[in-house]
C-alpha cells in the first residue's frame, strides 16, 4: 500500500511538471507560426528570438520585433515589460535573446490584421552585446592594390594623351 | 545580308559604356560617406573597393575605346542594355563583400533587383546589415528608377544626339522638355524634391511610432526611395510589417501612387494644370484597373474568410493591391500568407494588377496603363465600326497630355509590347514549374520579377536553384528595359556570329 502511494505521488509530480511543457510544446518557430497560423490562432504560445531594430513605445504598450533567424515576428507587450530589453539587434549589436509567452494572432483584430503575439510574459534567455568591428586586413590590402592599379592606369592615360 | 559589327562599333559602344560606368562609380561616394559618418569602416571599405573597380574599368574603356563619334540607334540601344548588366556586376561587388549574400550570383540578383526597381531579395540576416549597405540597396533603386543612363545624361553628357537614343533605350519614350538632357535633369529635380518631402513625412511618422530619431529618418529616406521608385526593398526583413503602423501604410500608399504616375503628369501638376490628372487616359485607366482588381481580390478574400472584419480585409487587400499595381512590392503580410490566407481568385486579382503596372515614363514596370488604355480604345473603335452604319466615319481619340487620334501604329506598338510582357510572364512561370513549383506560385513569382514588382509567395530565396535566379535576373532586366534594347543586343550578338 505504501509502495503504491509512493508510485502515485511520483506519477503526479511528473505529470504536474511535464504538463505545462506538453501544452506549450516548448518554443515554437516563426516558420511554423506563419505556415500553420490557423492552427495556432488565439492560443498561448512560447516564442523566442533576438530583439531587433527599435523598441517602439506606443503609450502604455510597445512593439518589439523578435527574429528567430528565419523570420521576425511583431510582439505587442506592455511598456513596463519592454523596459527589460537592453539591447536590440543591428549591425553593431547583437540583441537580447528573449522568450515570450503570449497569445498568437493570425490576423489581429486590434492591430489591423497583422500576424502578431500579445505577450504576457517576457524572459531574457541571454543578454545582447556589442559586436567588435575591427578593420579586415584582406579588404584593406585589396583596396590598396586597386588604388595602385588605378594610379598606374591614370599615369598611362596621361602619357597616352601627351 | 547581315553585316558583322565593325571594330568601330565596338569602340563607340565601349567609350560610352565607360562614361556611364564612371557615372555609376561616382554614385558610390554616397555610401562611402554614410559608412564614415556611421563609423562603419568595413562597409565603407567594401564601397571603396567597389568604386576603385568601377573607375578602373571605366578608365580602361575610355582609354582603349577613345572616339569622337556619336552613337547610332543600334549602338545607343546596346550601350543601354550593357550598362544595366555592368551596373549589376559593379553594384553587386560591395554587397557581396559584406558577407550578407551567399554567393556573388545572389549579390548580382540583389543588385539587378535594386536597379530594375523590383524588390525581390536574397539577402541573409538583413536585420544586422550595416546602414551603409542598406542605403546602397535603396539608393540603387533611386538610381535605377530614374534610369542609369539618365544619371549619366544629367551629369556627364553635354549634349549630343546619341543621348536621345540612350534615353529611349532605357524604356522611356516621352520627352518632358524639348531636350532629353533637360528632361533628365527635370526627372532628377522632381525626384529630389519628393525625396526631401517624403523623408520628412516618413521620418516624423517613424518618430511618432516610437522609433529613434536617426533610425526614423534613415528608414524614412530608404522607404521613400523604395516607394517612389516603386522598388519595394525595405531596411528590415519584415518589410512594412516592421513598423506596425496604419499611418506609415497610408503615407507609403501616397508615395507609391505618386511614383506610379508619368513624369510628364508631374510636370503638368507642377505647372498648375491639375485637370490633366482627371483627363489623362493613363490615370483614368489606372484608377479603373485598381477598382476592378481590388474587387476581384476583395471577393476572393471574402470567400475564404481570411480576415475577421471588413476594415481589415480592406486594409490588407488594398495595401497589397496598390503595392502590386504600382509595381512597388511592399508587403504587410508574410510571403507564405499569400498561399494560406489568399485564395486563387484573390491571387489572380493580385497577379493581374502586377501584370498591368503603372504609367509610362514613370519608375513602374509591367505592361503599363497607356498601352492598356490604347488597346481598349482600339477595341471600342472596332466595336463601333460593327455597330454603326457602314458609311459612318469616325476617329477614336484619347487624352494624354494633349488630344491624340488613335491610329494603327499606336495600337500596334501597344499590342506588341503587351504581347512581349505576357510571353515573358508565361516563360518565367514555365521555368518555375520546371523546377517543381506549382503553377500559381510560379506565375506569381514570374510576373513579380518580369513586371519589376518584388512581392513573393515564397519561391524566391537564397536556396532556390541558380538557373531560376538567372531566369529572374533576365526577366527583371528585360522587363525594365521594355525589350527593345534587349532585342538589339541579341541581334548584335547574332550579327557578330553570322554576319559577313
Amino acid at each position: 500500500m505504501k509502495k503504491n502511494f509512493k508510485l502515485i505521488i511520483i506519477t503526479l509530480l511528473l505529470i504536474l511538471t511535464l504538463l505545462p511543457q506538453a501544452c506549450f510544446s516548448g518554443s515554437i518557430s516563426s516558420s511554423e507560426l506563419i505556415k500553420n497560423a490557423k492552427e495556432h490562432d488565439g492560443k498561448v504560445v512560447i516564442y523566442s528570438g533576438e530583439a531587433i531594430g527599435d523598441v517602439m513605445v506606443r503609450g502604455e504598450f510597445a512593439w518589439v520585433n523578435l527574429s528567430d533567424g528565419d523570420n521576425a515576428l511583431g510582439v505587442w507587450l506592455s511598456a513596463e515589460l519592454a523596459k527589460d530589453i537592453k539591447f536590440t539587434g543591428n549591425y553593431k549589436t547583437r540583441g537580447d535573446n528573449l522568450e515570450i509567452t503570449g497569445i498568437f494572432n493570425r490576423a489581429c483584430l486590434e492591430h489591423g490584421g497583422d500576424l502578431d503575439i500579445h505577450a504576457q510574459k517576457l524572459r531574457r534567455i541571454s543578454p545582447g552585446k556589442e559586436i567588435n568591428q575591427s578593420l579586415q586586413p584582406d579588404k584593406k590590402n585589396l583596396s590598396l592594390i586597386l588604388f595602385g592599379a588605378l594610379f598606374l592606369i591614370w599615369i598611362l592615360t596621361l602619357f597616352r594623351h601627351k | 545580308m547581315i553585316l558583322k559589327p565593325r571594330l568601330e562599333d565596338l569602340k563607340i559602344i565601349g567609350f560610352y559604356l565607360g562614361k556611364i560606368i564612371l557615372g555609376l562609380a561616382f554614385t558610390m561616394v554616397i555610401p562611402i560617406l554614410t559608412g564614415l559618418f556611421c563609423k562603419e569602416l568595413n562597409p565603407a571599405l567594401d564601397f571603396i573597393i567597389g568604386i576603385e573597380i568601377s573607375i578602373l574599368l571605366g578608365l580602361i574603356l575610355l582609354s582603349v575605346c577613345r572616339t569622337d563619334k556619336d552613337l547610332n540607334w543600334m549602338q545607343g540601344m546596346i550601350v543601354v542594355s550593357l550598362s544595366w548588366v555592368v551596373a549589376m556586376f559593379l553594384g553587386a561587388v560591395p554587397l557581396y563583400l559584406s558577407g550578407h549574400w551567399k554567393s556573388f550570383l545572389d549579390a548580382c540578383f540583389e543588385a539587378m533587383s535594386g536597379f530594375a526597381t523590383t524588390g525581390l531579395s536574397l539577402a541573409q540576416d538583413l536585420d544586422h546589415i550595416s546602414y551603409t549597405h542598406n542605403l546602397w540597396r535603396h539608393f540603387i533603386m533611386f538610381l535605377g528608377g530614374q534610369g542609369i543612363v539618365v544619371i549619366a545624361l544629367s551629369l556627364f553628357v553635354r549634349g549630343f544626339s546619341g543621348a536621345f537614343k540612350m534615353y529611349i533605350g532605357e524604356g522611356r519614350d516621352e520627352k518632358i522638355m524639348p531636350n532629353v538632357i533637360h528632361t533628365s535633369r527635370f526627372i532628377w529635380m522632381v525626384s529630389i524634391v519628393y525625396l526631401v518631402l517624403g523623408t520628412l513625412a516618413l521620418g516624423i511618422t517613424g518618430m511618432f511610432n516610437g522609433m529613434k530619431p536617426f533610425n526614423s529618418f534613415f528608414h524614412g529616406a530608404c522607404i521613400f526611395m523604395a516607394a517612389f521608385d516603386t522598388g519595394g526593398f525595405s531596411p528590415q526583413s519584415q518589410n512594412i510589417l516592421y513598423y506596425h503602423s496604419f499611418t506609415y501604410e497610408l503615407v507609403t500608399i501616397a508615395i507609391m501612387v505618386l511614383g506610379a504616375f508619368n513624369f510628364r503628369l508631374h510636370y503638368h501638376l507642377w505647372m498648375g494644370n491639375r485637370k490633366e490628372i482627371f483627363k489623362n487616359i493613363e490615370t483614368r485607366s489606372f484608377f479603373i484597373a485598381v477598382i476592378i482588381t481590388f474587387s476581384i481580390i476583395a471577393i476572393g478574400l471574402r470567400q475564404l474568410g481570411s480576415y475577421p472584419s471588413a476594415f481589415i480585409l480592406f486594409r490588407k487587400g488594398f495595401y497589397q493591391l496598390v503595392s502590386a499595381h504600382t509595381t512597388t512590392g511592399f508587403s504587410t503580410v508574410y510571403s507564405p500568407q499569400f498561399l494560406s490566407d489568399w485564395n486563387p481568385l484573390a491571387l489572380i486579382g493580385l497577379i493581374l494588377a502586377m501584370a498591368l503596372g503603372g504609367c509610362v515614363c514613370s519608375t513602374t514596370g509591367g505592361i503599363k496603363m497607356l498601352r492598356i488604355g490604347i488597346i481598349f480604345k482600339a477595341i471600342k473603335e472596332d466595336v463601333k465600326k460593327i455597330i454603326m452604319p457602314e458609311k459612318a466615319v469616325f476617329n477614336e481619340k484619347f487624352h494624354h497630355m494633349k488630344e491624340v487620334f488613335l491610329n494603327d501604329k499606336l495600337v500596334r506598338g501597344a499590342l506588341i509590347i503587351s504581347l512581349f510582357y505576357i510571353i515573358l510572364y508565361i516563360l518565367g512561370a514555365l521555368i518555375g514549374m520546371f523546377f517543381g513549383n506549382p503553377f500559381m506560385e510560379s506565375l506569381f513569382e514570374s510576373t513579380s520579377a518580369a513586371a519589376n514588382i518584388g512581392l513573393s509567395c515564397g519561391i524566391t530565396g537564397p536556396a532556390m536553384p541558380a538557373a531560376l535566379k538567372i531566369t529572374y535576373i533576365i526577366q527583371m532586366w528585360a522587363g525594365r528595359l521594355e525589350f527593345m534594347s534587349v532585342f538589339t543586343i541579341l541581334g548584335f550578338l547574332y550579327a557578330t556570329i553570322k554576319g559577313r
